[in-house]
This record gives C-alpha cells, sequence and structure tokens, in this order.
C-alpha cells in the first residue's frame, strides 16, 4: 500500500447536493480511505453517480463540505474518474493517452513506452492506432480506463463500468479492477448490479435516496445486512 | 486583357492579366481568411468556453455581423484608411492591403460565430472528461480547436466563399486599379459596365470555377485527415 | 511546418506591406470613369512609364468623388473633366495649378425608333426641349461626374429648370457612364455620353447616336497636382513629371494618337489658354 498522500482520506461530513427542488444526496457523511475497492450500490436514481463525481470533486456540495486528506478544494490532479458513458477525444487511441500524458506533465521520452505499457494493461495494443471512437463500446471502456490510469491516480473511481457491457468484456473490465487495486490504487466503483458488487468489493456503501441506507466491509453486508431496506435490496426486492 | 476575345479564350491561352488577376484574387481572400481566422478563432472559442454577463447579448450581435453588408464594411474601412481618416498615415487605401483587411473584418465575425457555435457544442461533449483531467483554459481552448478542425475548417471556407464572392468592399477600398487592385470580381463591374456583358459572364464562371477548386481541395484534405484520426 | 513566429510575421507583412511601396516609383491619380472607360490610360501609361519609369496607377471615379479624393488626400493628382469643379477645388486650396491636357465631345445617344424623332440632328439644346416636351424617356448619371455636370448645364441652357421639371420620362441613376448605357439600352431611352466611352461600349442594343457635333457639346479636361502644402505625403514631383508629361508635344501626340476603330477620341489641347 502506498504511503498516505494528499487525497486521501476522502471525507463526506453532512454533504447535501440539490438541483434546484430536487435533492440527489442528502446529509451524507463517509470516508473513503486506503484499501480494498469501495463498491457504491443501491437502486437506480439513488444518487451513486453524484457521489462519486463528488468525491472526484466536479460537484460542488449545496451543504456540507468534502475533504482531501483533510484539505479543502484540492485540484484532481492525482484523481481520476471513467464516466458511465466515457467520451473519446478525435484521435487515435495511443493518441487519447498520449494527450493524457502530456497534460499531465510525462515528459516527452517516456510517453511512448507509458503509451504501450497501458495499452498492454487493457489489452488494447492491437487497435492502437485506431480512432478511439470508432471502437466498440467494451474497447471504450478500457481505452478510458487506461487513460484515467495514465494520470497516475491515488484514487479511481468508477461509474458503472459494465453497465453496458456484454459478460466477456465485464470479465475484463474486472479483472483489470483487482490488478488495479493490486498496485495499490484506491479504487471506489458503483454497480447496480449486486453478484458484481460480492465480487469485487472490499467495502460497501448502500445508498437510497441520496442517504446512506448501510455502510460496511463487503462480508458482513452481504452475509448478515441490518437495514430492512440492505435486506430487501440484497434479496432482488424493487425499492421504492 | 483583350476585350474582343470570350473568357473561354483568354483562359485557354493563360492570358497573363487574367492570371494576374485570379493570382490576385486568390491572395486577397485567402490572406483575408487567414487574418480572420487569427482573430475569429480564439474570439469564438473564447465566448463558448467563458460565462460573463451579456453573454447571450454578445452571440446574437455575433451571429447578426455574419450579415455584415460588404459595401458598409467598404466605407468604414475606407474612411478609416483614407488620408485624412485615423489610420491615413498607414498609407494602405488603393493597395490590396486594404482589400484584405475589408475583407478580413467582414470574414472574421463569420468564422468567429461558426467557431462559437461548433466549439460549445464540442465543450458540452468534452466538458465533464477535461475537468476531471484537470486541464487548465488554454488546454482546454488549444484541445477543442484541435479536435474540432474540421468543422472549423469548413467555417473557414463559409468565410472563404464570403471573401471571393464579394465585390462591395474592395471596390471602394482598392479602386479597381488597372493591374494592381484589380480582382475577378471587380474586373466583372469594370466590363459589364463597359458593356462586355459576355466577358463578363465568362469572367463569372472562371470566378465559381476557382472557388469550386478550393472547396473541392479542402474537402480533399478534409477526407484524408478523417480517414487518419477518425 | 512554420512557426508561430513565421505566421505572424507573414500575417504583418500582409498588412504593413505599405513600405514597400513607399518606396516604389508610383502615383495615384483620381480620374473618371468615363476615361478609364474609353482606353485612353492604357495607351498613354505605359509610354509614360516607359520613358520616367513612374507607376501611375488610376484610381477611377466620377468626377466630383476623384475631386474628393484629391481633397482627402488620397491621390497624387486629379485628371478630370469640369473646369467649374476644378476651380472650385483650386480657390479651396485643395490643389496647386489647373492646366488643360485635352478635350472630347459629348454626343446625345438614343433609339434608332426614335421617339423624339430628333436623330441626326446638330442642336443638343433643341434636342433636349423637344425630348421633355413629348417625355421621351431619358437616362441621367446622377452622380456629380462630369458627364452629369455638363447634362445638367445643358438643361440650363435649354431654359429647363430640370430638377422642377422633370416627370418619370427622367430616371437618374447614380451610377457611371457605362451602367447608364446598359440602361438607356435596356430601357430604349436616350442618354448623354462620352464619345469614348460610346466607342468601346458594346452593349449597344439598339441605341445610336442621335445627336451630336453641337460647340456646347465640348468637353475639356483639366489635370491639377494636389496641394502638398495640405497633404505632405503627396508625391509632388512624381506628380508634376506625369503632369508636365501630359501637357508636353510628347505626351500631347499620344493623346492625339488613341483612335477606337480609327476614329480619334481626344483633342490635345494644352496650349489653348482658354481651356
Amino acid at each position: 500500500m502506498r504511503a498516505p498522500t494528499a487525497d486521501l482520506p476522502i471525507s463526506f461530513e453532512s454533504v447535501t447536493v440539490s438541483a434546484g427542488a430536487v435533492t440527489i444526496l442528502d446529509h451524507v457523511t463517509l470516508t473513503l480511505a486506503c484499501g480494498p475497492p469501495t463498491v457504491v450500490i443501491g437502486p437506480n436514481g439513488s444518487g451513486k453517480t453524484t457521489l462519486l463525481r463528488a468525491a472526484m470533486g466536479l460537484v460542488k456540495p449545496s451543504a456540507g463540505r468534502i475533504t482531501w486528506g483533510e484539505r479543502e478544494n484540492v485540484a484532481p490532479v492525482r484523481r481520476a474518474i471513467v464516466f458511465q458513458r466515457p467520451v473519446m477525444l478525435r484521435r487515435s487511441a495511443r493518441g487519447n493517452i498520449r494527450y493524457v500524458l502530456r497534460s499531465s506533465g510525462v515528459a516527452r521520452a517516456e510517453r511512448n513506452s507509458r503509451i504501450g505499457e497501458l495499452l498492454g494493461l487493457v489489452g488494447l495494443e492491437h487497435i492502437a492506432h485506431r480512432p478511439a471512437r470508432r471502437l466498440s463500446g467494451g474497447e471504450q471502456q478500457r481505452l478510458a480506463l487506461a487513460r484515467a490510469l495514465a494520470r497516475d491516480p491515488i484514487v479511481l473511481f468508477l461509474d458503472e463500468p459494465t453497465a453496458s457491457l456484454d459478460p466477456a468484456a465485464t470479465k475484463a473490465i474486472e479483472d483489470l479492477v483487482h490488478t488495479i487495486s493490486e498496485r495499490g490504487i484506491k479504487v471506489v466503483m458503483s454497480t447496480h448490479d449486486i453478484a458484481e458488487a460480492r465480487r469485487l468489493a472490499g467495502e460497501i456503501i448502500m445508498l437510497h435516496h441520496g442517504r446512506i441506507v448501510e455502510t460496511g466491509a463487503a462480508m458482513s453486508f452481504f452475509d448478515a445486512p441490518k437495514t430492512d431496506e440492505a435486506k430487501k435490496f440484497l434479496a432482488g426486492e424493487l425499492l421504492i | 486583357m483583350p476585350t474582343d476575345v470570350s473568357a473561354l479564350q483568354l483562359v485557354l491561352t493563360g492570358d497573363p492579366v487574367l492570371v494576374a488577376i485570379v493570382g490576385l484574387s486568390l491572395a486577397v481572400s485567402l490572406s483575408a481568411v487567414f487574418l480572420a481566422a487569427l482573430v475569429g478563432l480564439p474570439c469564438g472559442a473564447l465566448i463558448a468556453l467563458t460565462q460573463f454577463p451579456g453573454r447571450e447579448a454578445v452571440i446574437v450581435v455575433l451571429n447578426a455581423l455574419m450579415g455584415l453588408p460588404p459595401v458598409v464594411v467598404g466605407l468604414a474601412v475606407f474612411l478609416a484608411l483614407s488620408r485624412s481618416g485615423s489610420l491615413g498615415s498607414w498609407g494602405l487605401l488603393f493597395t490590396p492591403q486594404a482589400m484584405v483587411i475589408a475583407q478580413a473584418v467582414l470574414v472574421s465575425p463569420i468564422i468567429a460565430a461558426l467557431t462559437r457555435q461548433t466549439i460549445e457544442d464540442l465543450w458540452s461533449e468534452y466538458r465533464d472528461e477535461l475537468t476531471a483531467m484537470n486541464i487548465g483554459p488554454i488546454g482546454r481552448v488549444a484541445t477543442l480547436i484541435w479536435d474540432a478542425r474540421f468543422s472549423l475548417v469548413t467555417a473557414l471556407l463559409a468565410g472563404f466563399g464570403r471573401a471571393a464572392a464579394e465585390v462591395g468592399a474592395i471596390i471602394i477600398v482598392g479602386g479597381n486599379i488597372d493591374g494592381f487592385t484589380r480582382t475577378m470580381t471587380t474586373a466583372i463591374v469594370l466590363e459589364t459596365s463597359k458593356g462586355d456583358l459576355p466577358l463578363a459572364v465568362g469572367l463569372g464562371m472562371v470566378l465559381i470555377a476557382v472557388v469550386i477548386a478550393v472547396n473541392a481541395l479542402a474537402w480533399g484534405v478534409r477526407r484524408a485527415g478523417e480517414r487518419l484520426a477518425g | 511546418m512554420l512557426s508561430r513566429r513565421h505566421l505572424i510575421a507573414i500575417a504583418a507583412s500582409l498588412v504593413f506591406g505599405v513600405s514597400a511601396y513607399a518606396q516604389e516609383k508610383s502615383i495615384v491619380v483620381a480620374s473618371t470613369t468615363s476615361t478609364e472607360d474609353s482606353g485612353l490610360f492604357k495607351h498613354i501609361l505605359p509610354l509614360f512609364k516607359a520613358k520616367t519609369g513612374i507607376d501611375v496607377k488610376v484610381v477611377a471615379q466620377g468626377t466630383g468623388q476623384a475631386l474628393d479624393t484629391g481633397r482627402r488626400g488620397d491621390a497624387d493628382v486629379v485628371f478630370v473633366h469640369a473646369k467649374s469643379a476644378e476651380e472650385k477645388f483650386l480657390a479651396e486650396g485643395a490643389g496647386v495649378k489647373r492646366y488643360p491636357v485635352m478635350y472630347n465631345d459629348f454626343v446625345l445617344i438614343g433609339p434608332k425608333s426614335d421617339p423624339a424623332s430628333i436623330n441626326g440632328g446638330r442642336d443638343i439644346v433643341a434636342a433636349l426641349k423637344i425630348i421633355k416636351d413629348k417625355g421621351a424617356p431619358f437616362i441621367s448619371r446622377g452622380d456629380r461626374s462630369g458627364t452629369h455636370i455638363a447634362e445638367l448645364n445643358l438643361w440650363r441652357a435649354a431654359g429647363i429648370d430640370i430638377e422642377k421639371d422633370k416627370g418619370p420620362w427622367y430616371k437618374s441613376i447614380g451610377q457611371g457612364m457605362g451602367a447608364a448605357l446598359n440602361t438607356a439600352a435596356a430601357s430604349n431611352a436616350y442618354v448623354l455620353s462620352d464619345r469614348g466611352t460610346w466607342l468601346s461600349f458594346k452593349n449597344r442594343g439598339d441605341l445610336t447616336i442621335s445627336v451630336e457635333g453641337d460647340k456646347r457639346l465640348f468637353n475639356q479636361y483639366g489635370v491639377i497636382l494636389v496641394n502638398p502644402q495640405k497633404h505632405p505625403h503627396v508625391k509632388k514631383e512624381l506628380g508634376q513629371a506625369f503632369i508636365d508629361w501630359l501637357i508636353s508635344p510628347e505626351g500631347q501626340k499620344a493623346i492625339a494618337d488613341y483612335k477606337i476603330n480609327g476614329q480619334q477620341l481626344f483633342y490635345p489641347n494644352a496650349s489653348d489658354p482658354s481651356a
């Protein structure tokens, strides 16, 4: 595990995020610290995406505060996020990664090797020169992951990374999550697939209507959920 | 240019006066588009990406300026460049430079307005990613302009089309001087006023052919570029 | 690949290439569209350049506009054909001295169908009276040009206050000689034109010369150096060289030698003190 650095732990202190009259996150208090992957689960519309975006620093809380390593307003230099529908830059696969390396200040001499390494990690070396926008959904997701890793992040956010992928592509992503986590990068991801949460989580955060319903170590959450909502959700019932 | 000869004959024999006129037309309009791009691309990108009070009004005015009447621009530039005008000491009136300036003024709003639209559209696509990658303002502008380059080339072509087609501005500031500031469009005006309509029509067709050629070239460049980058 | 500095340099030289022009041996002469359209300059300017190496850039406008260009200092020399306007120009101090150069004549052009029954006449004033009385269609340049001023003088000579007496038969178009002839051809109307433009005009339609030869149709040209005291940048030596050549025997001969279809257009008269 890496030594503690500026971005971790990420701390939400009674954070509320509203858009007009709608409350998306409701007095959320949590801590994201070094360790195995944290998986955020909950029904659609529960605020998972907003939670991730807020932790990334893209959304300002309407109330409460968010700190990174006990400081507010830390620029996202060592954090990265893969959006649910990642947007490819109008360049080749290599070009996308090179863009990120350059903007992160990586020296020209190093860039080529890093590109090769990252494309190799996500299994896209064979299409390095293809225009990124012409890749398949699964390939774009993997490229977005490589792009995020190019920033050498301490924390990596993944917003429902396998939501629209077939099982083979899903497995590829999940394997990558394992690899990344083993390298010491903190992974925070959301999913609506309970089975996937079981496969990947070290820690679970469950959201419903923008509130935290329950949190805990994965094993204890899945074996013995404490709240009614958690029990219903794990049993496969629709939570209204 | 001999006047009892059809435009086709002039083209086929490569009449030097005709060649000079075509060359001047292209040089003036292309230079004007180049200058207009230097001004219009960053302005358009800036307006697309920044929030400021009155932004909507600025966009409306910018779009309206796309329809600036060329003669009005010509008159304004003429008054400024005249020896009795504020920029008279530059001594640029009745020179090709004055024509470039007038056309650059005419074309800048077109390029700026189209750039603004293009960049704004692309920004709405790229915003989350570029923000998450912690790209600063200059980096954003550069990335958006580069990634939108094909649509921006279309904006430049729109500007070129406007410049190549107009005559009102350049005839006022250029003076239609034989062998010096006479372009395709001003030559057409002259031949028409001399009653040599067949020659004027022929010149018009040469002008259209030249504009089509420029557009075809740009299209070719765009297709080649698209194949490389998608 | 062009670096950014290269691009800035190119842009700057495009806009500010003025220094190149200032050093060239050239002058700007403001003259009239009818003189330019007649083709005279294409004939005489190469001769002048061969002799002196000076490039003459002619900006062709209406007389009023040409004199304004001189007043503003945007030309070095003015070469027009409206003596009263030229004398006013001098009285304002805008020019140094007026030299008569040559004259040509105006002709009244009209349709072969001759609605006013004046074709073949030699009396312009009588012809204009008939045109007004019959309301025959007439095109006026209406642009303060020498031709326009001459037309107004002729109406006055016919005892007609054209501003008051005009009707829908009289159309003022505010454009040059070529445009006026085009309009007359298209609407079968009468129009006053200088002979030079008429001889080179190609779009005649049904038009022909109605009235010519009246002494009142003679059109005198004068050349004036723009006053360098008012506009210090005026190229006075080069401008004066042009004027001197125009009135020299060589220049006068070049003017007389210019012919369209074998017919002389301009009659040099620099030596006539009353011109």
